[in-house]
């Protein structure tokens, strides 16, 4: 990806962001250039599920780890946003309990279960975000990257892991809301969630955030920690009979990916308006490798293009032929293994190593 | 456990591996002198490369010592150690990086720090551009240097490969039939360059080739089921009745 491919990406991210922003603040209902705050909530729907393309991108297109479990990170932060979000409705709720969600007043729980301390700062919300998924993906991936599990069968663990958090969170004796997750939220950081202003500026700060993630991922992918990455990716074997140990380089980008996935996931419930055990649904990891498949894998925009222009097919689709929309989705998948290899951004990119110099 | 002489850089002695019963090393000692070159030769599942996987960490012997220098046991450390330690290897199959350019290969292979925290913020330093230009002109690649790897002729990918194991700066190097698939001049070009590295390196190699042996014109190791069937010049191994036997006899 050159220096000038990323300006263009940051300026379409932000400035797409940004022009959504003041039509919606600025221009009146009755203008023709007028955007609703469905569209905005939307488009912020579409840079989360960016975020998320992005960082799975950035482990299964530069390390090769073909993670089928990445939602699971992005839930997690979800979730941990969900609790902040559940303490600040306070006695607002149905049953106006100050301190207890409804849920717990409604299963009849007396006091707060100990992980749900703290969850009325946000600071420490966002810390969880990112510290939850990371500590798991660290865990997780110390485990499997030393006992050197990888292709197939290290993507069949992560979808285990996805799916055992699926089961988990189902419970209501969790105390996440089982089945219904975590939902009605007022306001956040005092202001209030269902004003168009608030919807605006979490687009934008969606946008500030997938922007900051791309610039970060680009500098990890063109340093020499990128091309040791690329090297285990293709010849994890030969790296080793180089003296480099894979397992680090893998743990390293995984938890970073993590990471990245817990804030997406953070930025999403608020603009969504719940979190529920189906985000940890196995088919939502998968349909993200497709977005990045589509768009085109180890290009890092080409993720970010993907998930957009897929979730805007799926917005239309379901629109239109709701029962269609897995085939239409299982068919694309297959099309663009056969016909673009290389994703959409395949179209486009020439057949020329990068320079080094 | 024998303690090597001091002049020994690398000492196998009764090494065996075996893979579900079948004796892929039965036995195996094997020194080599610092300084030294040493062909390795034998017929097809004689424990060649099972050897070289043995001495990189790559497999652990069943029974046996392999010790590094006058006292560091191999079998206790794994591949990335090794490799610290000062033994390169070249596979049998050229592997490259092959979507990076033949520069960048160097880059990753140059001796250095390997670490994650280092590679991340790591810039390319005169230092190593020089040592990457002095590599270039040895192994004959300096005008494709901006070439994707992937991109490069068979003997080009090999050569490469050398390079990169000269990169790494190693005290021993393991070359794994190097002159597979070569064409004649190639092949004499590499004898050449074994030669020239030998000048400060201690080089092993596994060689299929008689007339390329017989080019590196150095001692001989013949193995055979697993151990070594005979030992001395080139001359002195091909009059021996039984590698003639195992070579001709069946």
């Amino acid at each position: 990806m050159s220096r000038l491919s990323l300006s263009l990406s940051l300026l379409v991210i932000l400035g797409g962001a940004a022009l959504l922003a003041v039509l919606n603040l600025a221009a009146p209902p009755s203008s023709a250039f007028h955007v609703s705050t469905y569209v905005v909530s939307l488009a912020g729907k579409y840079l989360c599920f960016a975020i998320l393309a992005l960082a799975l991108d950035l482990v299964w297109g530069f390390a090769g780890i073909l993670s089928l479990g990445h939602a699971a990170f992005f839930a997690l932060g979800g979730y941990a946003m969900g609790m902040y979000l559940m303490r600040q409705i306070g006695t607002r709720g149905v049953y106006g309990n100050a301190v207890l969600p409804d849920f717990m007043v409604f299963l009849n729980w007396q006091e707060l279960p100990w992980y749900w301390m703290g969850f009325d700062n946000p600071g420490f919300a966002i810390l969880m975000a990112l510290a939850v998924p990371g500590v798991l993906a660290l865990v997780f991936g110390w485990l499997a990257f030393r006992s050197r599990v990888s292709g197939v069968y290290l993507s069949i663990i992560t979808q285990a892991l996805t799916y055992a958090l699926l089961l988990a969170f189902f419970r209501n004796d969790m105390g996440f809301g089982g089945n219904n997750g975590l939902t009605d939220f007022k306001d956040i950081v005092g202001l209030d969630l269902h004003l168009d202003s608030t919807r605006s500026g979490l687009l934008l700060l969606t946008a500030a955030v997938l922007a900051l993630q791309l610039m970060v991922a680009r500098f990890l992918v063109t340093s020499r920690f990128g091309k040791v990455l690329i090297a285990v990716r293709d010849t994890e074997s030969r790296t080793r009979f180089l003296g480099y140990r894979p397992e680090r380089y893998k743990l390293f980008v995984f938890v970073l990916s993590a990471v990245m996935c817990g804030i997406g996931g953070a930025l999403y419930v608020p603009q969504i308006g719940i979190i529920n055990p189906s985000e940890f649904s196995p088919a939502n990891s998968i349909e993200a490798v497709i977005w990045v498949a589509v768009g085109g894998r180890g290009t890092l925009i080409g993720a970010i293009l993907g998930a957009i222009l897929v979730n805007f097919g799926k917005t239309i689709f379901t629109g239109i032929l709701p029962e269609l929309w897995l085939f239409a989705l299982g068919a694309l998948f297959i099309l663009v293994t056969l016909l673009l290899p290389n994703g959409v951004l395949g179209l486009f990119a020439r057949r020329k190593p990068e320079k080094s110099q | 456990m024998k303690r090597p002489h001091s002049d020994t850089l690398l000492y196998l002695n009764g090494v065996s591996v075996s893979f579900d019963g079948f004796k892929a090393l039965n036995s195996l000692s094997l020194i080599v002198e610092k300084g030294e070159m040493r062909a390795v030769i034998g017929p097809n599942g004689a424990g060649k490369t099972t050897m070289m996987d043995v001495i990189t960490g790559k497999t652990r012997p069943d029974q046996g010592d392999v010790v590094f220098g006058t006292d560091t046991d191999l079998t206790k450390l794994d591949e990335p150690a090794i490799a610290a330690l000062g033994i390169g290897r070249k596979f049998q199959k050229p592997t490259v990086f092959e979507p990076h350019s033949v520069w960048d290969n160097l880059l990753l292979a140059l001796a250095g720090d390997r670490r994650p925290r280092f590679t991340l913020w790591a810039r390319e330093t005169s230092e190593e551009q020089d040592k990457i230009e002095e590599i270039l002109t040895t192994i004959r690649l300096k005008d494709l240097r901006q070439h994707r790897a992937g991109d490069l002729s068979h003997g080009q990918k090999q050569w490469l490969e050398i390079g990169m194991l000269l990169a790494q700066e190693p005290l021993l190097l393991l070359v794994d039939e190097p002159v597979a698939g070569m064409t004649d001049a190639e092949t004499a070009q590499t004898a050449d360059l074994l030669r020239e590295i030998n000048r400060t390196k201690s080089v092993v190699v596994v060689e299929h080739d008689m007339d390329f042996v017989r080019a590196l014109g150095v001692k001989v190791t013949v193995l055979h089921e697993g151990s070594v069937l005979s030992e001395g010049s080139i001359d002195h191994v091909s009059a021996d009745p039984k590698v003639v036997e195992v070579y001709l006899g069946r």
